[in-house]
């Protein structure tokens, strides 16, 4: 089972590189961009067939290593 | 006096911090980090560097290292832990300390001397220091200070602030903030004191035709307050 997930910076957290980002664009003609938000995109391929037992895991990954829960936020966005 | 410095893969400030330790006394020993059991130590030193390349976020994978284990439990046992810039790091990441070190706000790798102030001279780290501030090096990509509110007002209640970026006078304004560090905050410990991480250098600050004196200072003061 593969399960992606997205790690994204809380709203209250500053994102230096997203800002350069956004100027960046701003600069090649993309006028008009509210904000940009850097963030992580993570694919674990696991041997656990069931669902809801391979999304728990990968919850618990996410909480002891992947983010770091004082400035970040993940999710889980597709387990196929 | 005994300490303990340990090596991660990307480490590169652990044998300054060997030969700042031994010129002051210890007897030091250098630990890898798959190894499980600490030695017998006063102090345990987790250098700067750039463990596991800066990896997924700094000092996250050297956090879980074989060896990270025996050095909670030391430090959880009142043991003296104290880490530096990417030692910081790993400090926060695994949880011994609150808070974490991001990118710095200009996103500009800082290497460059800066003075701190001491904020709390009440623990084995400081305590005899009679200097208001000390001039000590920087040098990191990610050591702008930041936690919750609650969290820093858990950590302004319990006293937990030991440094601040300051000028040489003990100013703390942002014009002496070099990474946006939320307060200006260079350095913090836990609760009970034992545990320090800085991101300044001490041990690049030991000798006097080579840099500064005042990370001297630190060591000979440390070593006297752990005899």
């Amino acid at each position: 089972m593969k399960i992606s997930v997205v790690i994204t910076l809380k709203k209250d957290v500053l994102d230096p590189q997203g800002k350069v980002i956004h100027q960046t664009l701003d600069g090649m003609g993309f006028a008009d961009i509210k904000e940009v938000r850097q963030g992580k995109y993570f694919e674990i391929d696991t041997k656990e067939n069931d669902k809801k037992k391979a999304e728990e895991k990968v919850e618990e990954m996410c909480k002891k290593l992947l983010a770091n829960l004082v400035i970040e936020n993940y999710k889980i966005i597709e387990s196929q | 006096m005994n300490s303990s410095v340990i090596t991660f893969p990307g480490s590169n400030c652990d044998r300054d911090m060997h030969v700042a330790l031994k010129k002051f006394g210890f007897k030091n020993k250098m630990i890898w980090h798959n190894s499980v059991e600490l030695p017998k130590s006063d102090i345990v030193v987790l250098p700067g560097g750039f463990s596991y390349g800066d990896y997924l976020r700094c000092g996250s994978m050297a956090s879980k290292s074989k060896i990270m284990q025996s050095v909670i439990n030391f430090a959880k046992g009142g043991g003296k832990v104290l880490g530096i810039c990417n030692g910081f790091q790993i400090l926060v990441e695994s949880g011994l300390l609150p808070g974490i070190l991001l990118r710095n706000k200009y996103l500009e790798f800082i290497c460059k001397n800066v003075f701190v102030k001491i904020n709390n001279k009440d623990n084995s780290y400081f305590r005899g220091i009679k200097k208001k501030t000390l001039e000590l090096h920087i040098a990191h990509n990610e050591g702008n200070y930041f936690c919750s509110k609650k969290q820093i007002k858990e950590i302004e209640n319990n006293n937990q602030i030991a440094l601040y970026y300051s000028d040489e006078r003990g100013n703390i304004d942002d014009n002496n903030n070099p990474n946006g560090s939320i307060k200006n905050i260079a350095g913090i410990f836990n609760k009970e004191k034992n545990v320090l991480g800085m991101m300044p250098h001490p041990e690049r600050m030991i000798d006097s035709s080579l840099s500064g004196e005042d990370g001297s200072i630190f060591f000979e003061n440390l070593i006297n307050n752990l005899k």
